[in-house]
């Protein structure tokens, strides 16, 4: 079978699962409906695998194939088809995606369980990643705006799954608003695009771009702004961001994949994929750049001081998603999509981990209240150091490799690049610091009272579940982690995606060691064939150096970690009161929040009060139907004073008619 | 010859419609519109409708009228005073009345109509007889005569159901009575069938000292032990 | 006597009726009133027919006389049901059917 049929296939699987799960979803027992999902993304991968196996035996220049599966509407100047374009870029992505998601879903059968929103939560997981394949695999800017708003839909839904908890909805609402911001976006930069392209298909528009862009003319510039600005919602970006952390309300296995793998991923794979016109309108390409950088440096300064631990791991996202996007705006797209799929594997993981953690907790999130894990839960902590050494950049784990394969392009393109390298070494020692913070606190020092408890082998159980942030009761009638915590050492369907994770995060890196191998740059290679900045290799040399700065500046992050909250524990708190007034900053999250509040929710929410009060209930419901109203009333009062019920006064009526009438017509005659 | 009876007729005419709606007494009116109707007849004779004469004297004058006496009769004929609201109405009418009687006549004598100017067409023998009306009546309009027989029916139907007489509409009986329930083993099915409450041999319902009508009427809800006593008078029977 | 005289006549019983039919209040005289009108039809109906030679209007009169006995007989009854409920035999004070 051809690629494209298993590009097809790949789209295929999820969508029976979530149609199968939906329908079927009152009637499915036990965690057959986590089966089932399971099984359909399963297959998908298995699919994708197959595409990559057909794309790989066609020769260099025919690997980027696309199929129409109905065309939608033709006609003079639009070609809106129903098309999918595979190619190593997309089945790359898809490979990641389903890849994750499969472990994911793994993890969630046993995660989930007991919550009595089980089935429906693996027919939106299921949803979810069917838009997200939609999105990657699609072939022209329809299918693409679609998976997009499907994400951000899906995306809504599981936040906000536990929907009683009026935290997770209001969290599932902000997502869902500024996403929708990102959405327009999108659209109208593809407007801006589409103009002048005169096409929807990707191949298309891409070869017809040289020939009908100048360089930085105006309207692909502000195409590609918008797209930045849709990317950077998506990817949670300055200042786009102020959802992702909220998004946290979510399942644990939610987190994982959707705000840590695959859909805030989507903004780096959109760059990626519009290359052609980014390399074209540089000016954007260079906002999008500064854009990343100074999420990775905002996003790294906030998490050295949170407190919730799901929060901090949210920020360490936003951080590295910071340097993807920084490296596919410059030109580094093998480098920023080699950190992406490694950043998948050690971020899923730690959410993982961070899952077991919390249900040792009891559902408690904050690290204040957790110490000494260390020997009470053996396995998540392997868990949780695997994938900090790999998310600080420590060799020989991937996220070493990834992340400084992008700086090291950085650096390598020089001029005002190499100020981003330096911020991105920066938020190296950064990221090292809070990592191991999250870790030390976590699972060093005096046992806490879950600890001890679970050593003697009793897990925690409130009997009136909290939400951690308000502290108000939950309702665990409609799902809220029913009645069992699941931890990784209780569960071996927890446990046997972590460890795939882990070892990802250990060798996943070895496909593209400087000097050594650089598989995943050919295997792209035929979709950044078009662009002049892909091949920009600096010397085997150059990048060795930067990887070993790199290390060294991880392992002084850690080092600075291990002395502050191991060796002596009062240094924060001494630190904390010295810099009250940075840390406040830091803490409120630079104000963000209040500043979106400010300038876009108060207003928009006066708007809407103006216009209820005075155009709807004064001149609509006032002038146009009360006034009609009132016309009608007067003229049928009017006309009802006819009706007297006296019989003579309708004879004499009639008669006087009849006297008019035939006066008429002797008139009329003569 | 024929002027002077047609003059003698329409003047006959004319005073009996004026009589009509002059006269005070309805019964006067009647007997007026009963003159009013025989001139009529005698008009017809003059344009050679023999059979509508005849039908107009027997039909209308004849039976038409006669109803008219026995309902005058009946309802009263009370001499009705002119001052109504509406005294408007009385000054208008009138003026009305005029008004189109002289636009009817300007539309009839203005119009250059020659056949009104003459005598009418040739007279053919057998014109008006009841041979050619009931030729005319079962062949050419067959259908208007089924639909007036139809009509007829329908009339007479009506009649009937608008004065019947109806139970219980007078206002003071308008309050029904109260449905109390029975005490067990009682009731005309249970006496019928020979259940009597305490004394278990007797069999005959109608020794009870209640009311007899009122026990064998079916079935109606009047209670026989709560002592609403005047059931009899309330029983108006069939109608 | 030539045709028009008796339209004449016909316009004039018309014209009476009409008046009649205002002017009085009891609803007895005010069919006797219509009756008075219909029959200035039938006189008119009679004298067309004898113009053209046709039997046509003097059918059409003998209808006229069919419904007229029909109308007559339903509305005799309605007075005859009002006066059972001992409501007043005055259209003036039988106003109930307004707006």
């Amino acid at each position: 079978m051809s690629a494209t049929t298993f590009g097809w296939l790949v789209l295929l699987f999820p969508l029976l699962g979530m149609i199968i799960i939906s329908v079927a979803f009152r009637r499915l027992p036990g965690i057959s409906a986590g089966v089932i999902g399971t099984l359909a993304i399963a297959l998908a991968f298995v699919a994708a695998v197959c595409a990559l196996v057909a794309i790989q035996g066609q020769p260099d220049t025919h690997r980027e194939l696309t199929s129409s599966l109905w065309d939608y509407a033709v006609s003079a100047g639009m070609d809106a088809r129903l098309s999918i374009l595979v190619d190593p870029l997309s089945i790359f992505m898809a490979l990641v995606v389903s890849g994750v998601s499969t472990l994911i879903h793994i993890y969630s059968i046993a995660y989930m369980t007991s919550d009595r929103g089980y089935n429906r939560f693996f027919a939106y997981l299921n949803y979810f990643v069917f838009s997200m394949l939609l999105l990657v695999l699609a072939g022209n800017f329809l299918l693409l705006i679609i998976g997009w708003a499907g994400v951000g839909a899906a995306s809504y839904l599981l936040i906000s799954f536990w929907y009683r908890r009026t935290t997770a909805t209001a969290a599932g609402i902000k997502a869902f608003v500024i996403n929708v911001f990102g959405d327009v976006g999108l659209v109208l930069g593809t407007f801006f695009i589409f103009r002048h392209t005169g096409t929807l298909d990707f191949q298309k528009a891409f070869a017809a771009a040289p020939h009908v862009f100048t360089h930085n003319s105006t309207d692909l510039v502000a195409g590609c702004l918008l797209l930045v600005v849709g990317a950077a919602a998506k990817s949670a970006q300055v200042p786009l961001h102020t959802w992702l952390p909220d998004a946290m309300e979510g399942p644990t296995p939610v987190s994982a994949l959707i705000h840590a793998a695959t859909m805030v991923t989507a903004g780096v794979y959109l760059i990626a994929r519009m290359h052609p016109f980014f390399e074209i309108a540089t000016s954007a390409a260079d906002v999008a750049a500064i854009i990343g950088c100074l999420t990775l440096l905002v996003a790294a300064t906030i998490a050295v001081v949170q407190t919730d631990l799901k929060r901090v791991i949210a920020y360490s996202t936003m951080s590295q998603i910071g340097y993807m996007i920084m490296g596919v705006s410059v030109g580094a797209y093998s480098a920023g999509l080699f950190h992406l799929m490694t950043h998948a594997f050690f971020k899923a993981l730690l959410f993982m981990a961070a899952g077991s953690l919390i249900s040792a907790m009891g559902g408690e999130q904050s690290i204040d209240k957790m110490s000494g894990f260390r020997k009470a839960m053996p396995f998540t902590f392997l868990c949780f150091m695997v994938g900090g050494l790999a998310l600080a950049g420590l060799p020989p784990f991937s996220g070493w490799l990834s992340k400084d394969d992008i700086i090291g392009f950085l650096d390598n393109r020089g001029g005002g690049f190499l100020i981003l390298g330096i911020a991105g070494y920066f938020g190296a020692f950064m990221t090292g610091l809070y990592t191991f913070r999250m870790i030390f606190r976590a699972f060093w020092g005096e046992p806490c009272e879950e600890a001890r408890e679970l050593e003697h082998g009793h897990l925690v159980h409130h009997d009136i579940p909290t939400n951690p942030q308000t502290g108000e009761a939950e309702d665990i009638d409609v799902g809220f982690p029913g009645a069992e915590h699941h931890i990784a050492e209780r569960d071996i369907a927890m446990r046997v995606p972590m460890v795939v994770l882990a070892g990802l995060a250990l060798i996943g890196g070895a496909v593209q060691i400087p000097g050594v191998d650089n598989v995943l740059t050919t295997f792209l290679d035929p979709t950044f064939a078009n662009s002049h900045l892909y091949h920009l290799e600096g010397s085997t040399g150059a990048d060795w150096a930067g990887l070993i700065i790199g290390a060294l500046i991880a392992v002084a992050g850690i080092a600075v970690a291990y002395r502050t909250w191991v060796l002596k524990p009062g240094t924060s708190a001494a630190l904390q009161a010295r810099f009250s007034r940075a840390h406040t900053f830091l803490s409120n999250k630079w104000y963000f929040d209040e500043l979106q509040d400010a300038l876009v929710v108060r207003p928009v929410q006066w708007l809407g009060r103006f216009t209820e009060s005075v155009l709807e209930r004064g001149v609509i419901a006032g002038g146009v139907t009360g006034g009609t109203l009132g016309v009608v009333r007067a003229a049928s009062a009017a006309v009802r004073r006819a009706q007297t019920g006296f019989l003579r006064y309708y004879a004499a009526v009639v008669f006087v008619g009849l006297a008019g009438m035939a006066l008429y017509f002797l008139i009329s005659a003569s | 010859m024929t002027a002077v009876l047609f003059f003698i007729a329409a003047i006959a005419a004319l005073a009996g419609a004026v009589g009509v709606v002059a006269l005070r007494n309805p019964f006067y009116s009647v007997l007026s519109l009963v003159c009013h109707l025989i001139a009529l007849a005698a008009l017809f004779l003059l344009l050679r409708a023999e059979f509508v004469a005849a039908a107009q004297v027997v039909v209308y004058a004849g039976a038409v009228m006669v109803l008219y006496v026995f309902v005058v009769a009946y309802v009263g004929g009370q001499d009705d005073p002119l001052h109504r609201p509406g005294g408007a109405l009385k000054v208008l009418a009138p003026l009305f009345g005029v008004a189109v009687a002289i636009e009817l006549c300007i539309a009839m004598l203005g119009t250059a109509l020659k056949g009104i100017s003459s005598d009418g067409a040739p007279y053919v023998v057998g014109f008006g007889t009841p041979a050619h009306i009931g030729t005319l009546f079962l062949t050419t309009y067959l259908f208007a005569f089924e639909v007036a027989s139809l009509l007829l029916l329908v009339a007479a139907v009506g009649a009937v159901m608008l004065a019947r007489r109806r139970r219980g509409l007078e206002p003071e009986e308008e309050v029904a009575p109260p449905i109390v329930p029975r005490a067990a083993f009682t009731g005309t099915m249970a006496e019928a069938a020979g259940f009597r409450a305490g004394a278990g041999t007797t069999t005959e319902p109608h020794t009870q000292t209640e009311p007899v009508g009122s026990q064998t009427t079916p079935p109606p809800p009047t209670p026989n032990t709560a002592g609403v006593g005047s059931t009899s008078d309330k029983s108006e029977g069939g109608w | 006597m030539a045709i028009g005289w008796y339209l004449t006549v016909s316009a004039l019983i018309f014209c009476i009726g009409a008046v009649g039919v205002i002017i009085r209040p009891n609803p007895l005289v005010i069919l006797l009133c219509l009756e008075l009108m219909l029959n200035a039809a039938n006189l008119a109906l009679v004298a067309f027919s004898r113009m053209w030679g046709h039997e046509d209007g003097q059918i059409f009169a003998l209808i006229v006389m069919v419904v007229a006995a029909c109308e007559v007989t339903v509305g005799l009854g309605l007075i005859v049901a009002i006066y059972r409920r001992r409501l007043p035999i005055n259209v003036d004070e039988l106003n109930e059917l307004h707006g």
